[in-house]
């Protein structure tokens, strides 16, 4: 019934990709020569950061001490910038590799049959999840101190009166569950390891069944995915969530929330759509995928379409709430998001790429159907939610010091060409469209 | 309405496979179908009658920014000048508050206009009696309508044409 197609991983492209980590590696080290030796350069920055600081901490003793201790005893400030941006790039790409599990096992819990050719590009890119479980343990192993200000023990020292912190030490048992607070977070690494655990472990499960299926045939395989993916689902509904408070939120411990969670998925998920969606364009642009037509495209496209107004709807209500409450402790996440550059350009970037762009670039029928626009739309939305989480994760480290320049855009062209490669070439490991799928009949017929 | 008094010819279908083989050969020599009403929806009949894509997206598109429109100037003028009040020590034109309420009158106003606009296209006015060519397209019949005085060919030869074609039965109709 189908044509059976393999994917080849050419030298050529293999060359783009190399050529693509190099100059990412180039432009990582030219940045950080620069911030190097930038280091005082930022007199104008204290002015304002004088304004927001009196804010912080009319409203909140605590924030004193997190402002002015940190600078003592942290890393300079350039290791710091280095450091920042690994985890904000770790992040992004730990959550499009595991938003390709998410696809895969979406698509077989509502039992959709036209996903059925496509279905091998998320499940290629769900094979950044080790790499990605190993990366964000070994940057928080090295970099915790910089990152967390949660983590310094002096903070749960109550002998300590100007460092003590009340309202750190009331929630230490979310992270030191199991040891001395301050110490080592033995619950926190705990959930990291097991999130990155069951999330490779689902992944395997589903990644075998579905290529048991090429050989065996018949549904069973079929059923037997469905089964695990039904119950990922459930998994990650929590570990997602809770994620995102361990990896993000916690950055501005003070501040919480009860938005964060689905504010940090629904980030991912687009983002994620968004490239699942730019790969298959590319296959079929280089003559693969020929089962895949305008319909199919025009699924992605919707699925790219809805959830960038989903991602709007979760910001916007994570916003206005917060915004009408007026409650200090709340509004210095915002406020220190639109008073300093660069994230207060971001800040209003950050909708411009992520709703007004695809909201009218997409709306159109013929919009979603052409690979063209998709082509067009799809980086714009990868580009628009690497600063969403640019602007997550940088403001609560690097404080009123944080600076979108080469170090940061070398760093994202690095993991953008690690994770490229990882992607095609678990692509190329199997066959690009799975051979005995129950529902392959169903999608060559798919017509909307 | 009586006096206008057009002739119809009225073909049967009993299943849709036939009814959309049949579209297709009925075109071929040269008919002009009025229009095919079928008791369920029918998958590509659309294409096979020639139809063009409805532009009822369009008009959601500008009912909908009307809607906008109508919601940020509605709200701006109210409480930014006709009454201004200090709600939450807000500034009086600020921009979030209003957000709610202009998506709520932005997703309205095209819902309803597009109700409006497809009851005007398929000229469902009320009090109008619509044409029923044969009840039995309520039922489990396809019924296709062909107006007579649109087509060139005589009432004999359209109706053998029809039948050929896969209708079970071909009837006359005036209104």
């Amino acid at each position: 019934m189908v044509a059976d197609e393999q994917y080849v991983f050419k030298a050529s492209s293999k060359k783009n990709l190399t050529i693509l980590f190099v100059a990412g590696l180039v432009l990582f080290v030219i940045g950080v020569f620069m911030a190097m030796n930038a280091g005082d350069g930022h007199g104008g920055g204290h002015a304002s950061a004088e304004v927001t600081k009196t804010l912080v901490a009319s409203t909140e003793p605590a924030a004193v001490a997190e402002g002015g201790g940190e600078e003592h005893h942290g890393s300079p400030l350039w290791l710091k910038r280095v450091y920042t941006s690994l985890w904000h790039n770790n992040i992004f790409f730990t959550g499009l590799g595991i938003i390709g599990l998410f696809f895969v096992a979406i698509q077989y819990a509502a039992q959709a049959g036209w996903s059925a050719p496509i279905k091998r590009v998320p499940l290629a890119i769900g094979h950044w999840i080790p790499i990605a479980g190993v990366l964000t343990l070994v940057i928080w192993l090295v970099a915790n101190g910089d990152l967390f200000h949660w983590t310094h023990h002096d903070l749960y020292d109550k002998t300590s009166v100007d460092t003590y912190d009340k309202i750190l030490d009331a929630k230490s048992s979310y992270f030191f569950w199991l040891s001395e607070p301050g110490g080592f977070p033995t619950f926190y690494i705990l959930r990291m390891v097991v999130f990155f655990s069951v999330w490779y472990w689902f992944f395997t499960v589903i990644k075998k069944k579905m290529l048991a299926e090429d050989i065996e045939g018949g549904t069973s395989n079929w059923y037997g995915a469905r089964k695990w993916a039904a119950i990922f689902l459930v998994f990650f509904g929590y570990s997602s969530s809770v994620a995102a408070w361990d990896w993000v939120m916690s950055i501005d411990p003070h501040w919480f929330s009860t938005m964060f969670g689905w504010y940090v998925f629904a980030s991912w998920w687009v983002a994620g759509l968004a490239m699942i969606t730019l790969v298959v364009a590319h296959l079929k642009y280089e003559g693969y995928l020929k089962m895949v037509n305008a319909n199919h495209l025009h699924d992605l496209g919707k699925f790219v379409f809805a959830f960038s107004i989903f991602w709007t709807y979760i910001w916007f209500s994570q916003f206005m709430l917060i915004y009408y409450a007026n409650i200090p402790e709340e509004t210095v996440y915002f406020l220190q998001r639109i008073k300093n550059a660069p994230y207060s350009w971001i800040f209003y970037t950050n909708l411009i790429l992520n709703f007004v762009l695809p909201f009218l670039l997409l709306m159109t029928r013929d919009a979603k159907r052409h690979m063209s626009m998709l082509k067009v739309v799809c980086p714009i939305v990868i580009l628009g939610h690497w600063l969403d989480f640019y602007n997550m994760i940088t403001p609560g480290v690097m404080q009123y010091n944080g600076s979108l320049g080469l170090l940061e855009i070398g760093l994202a062209l690095i993991f953008l060409a690690g994770f490229l490669y990882v992607s095609l070439n678990a692509l190329s490991k199997v066959p690009l469209v799975a051979k005995n799928h129950p529902m392959m009949a169903e999608s060559l017929n798919h017509h909307i | 309405m009586s006096n206008t008094n057009e002739k119809f010819l009225v073909g049967i279908f009993d299943d849709e496979d036939i009814l959309l083989h049949g579209v297709e050969g009925i075109r071929e020599k040269g008919v002009k179908i009025h229009e095919v009403y079928t008791p369920f929806p029918v998958h590509g009949l659309d294409e096979v009658l020639g139809y063009k894509r409805s532009r009822l997206p369009i008009a959601a598109f500008l009912f909908g920014m009307t809607g906008t429109i109508l919601a940020l100037t509605m709200q701006i003028w109210m409480l930014g000048f006709d009454w201004p009040m200090i709600i939450g020590g807000k500034n009086f034109v600020s921009l979030p508050p209003f957000i709610p309420v202009t998506f709520e009158l932005t997703v309205l106003l095209s819902a309803l206009g597009m109700v409006g606009t497809f009851f005007i296209v398929s000229d469902m006015k009320p009090y109008k009696t619509p044409r029923q060519f044969d009840l039995r397209s309520t039922d489990d019949k396809h019924v296709m309508a062909v107006d007579l005085a649109s087509n060139q060919l005589s009432k004999e030869e359209i109706s053998r044409i029809l039948k050929e074609n896969g209708a079970s039965e071909v009837n006359e109709k005036n209104f």
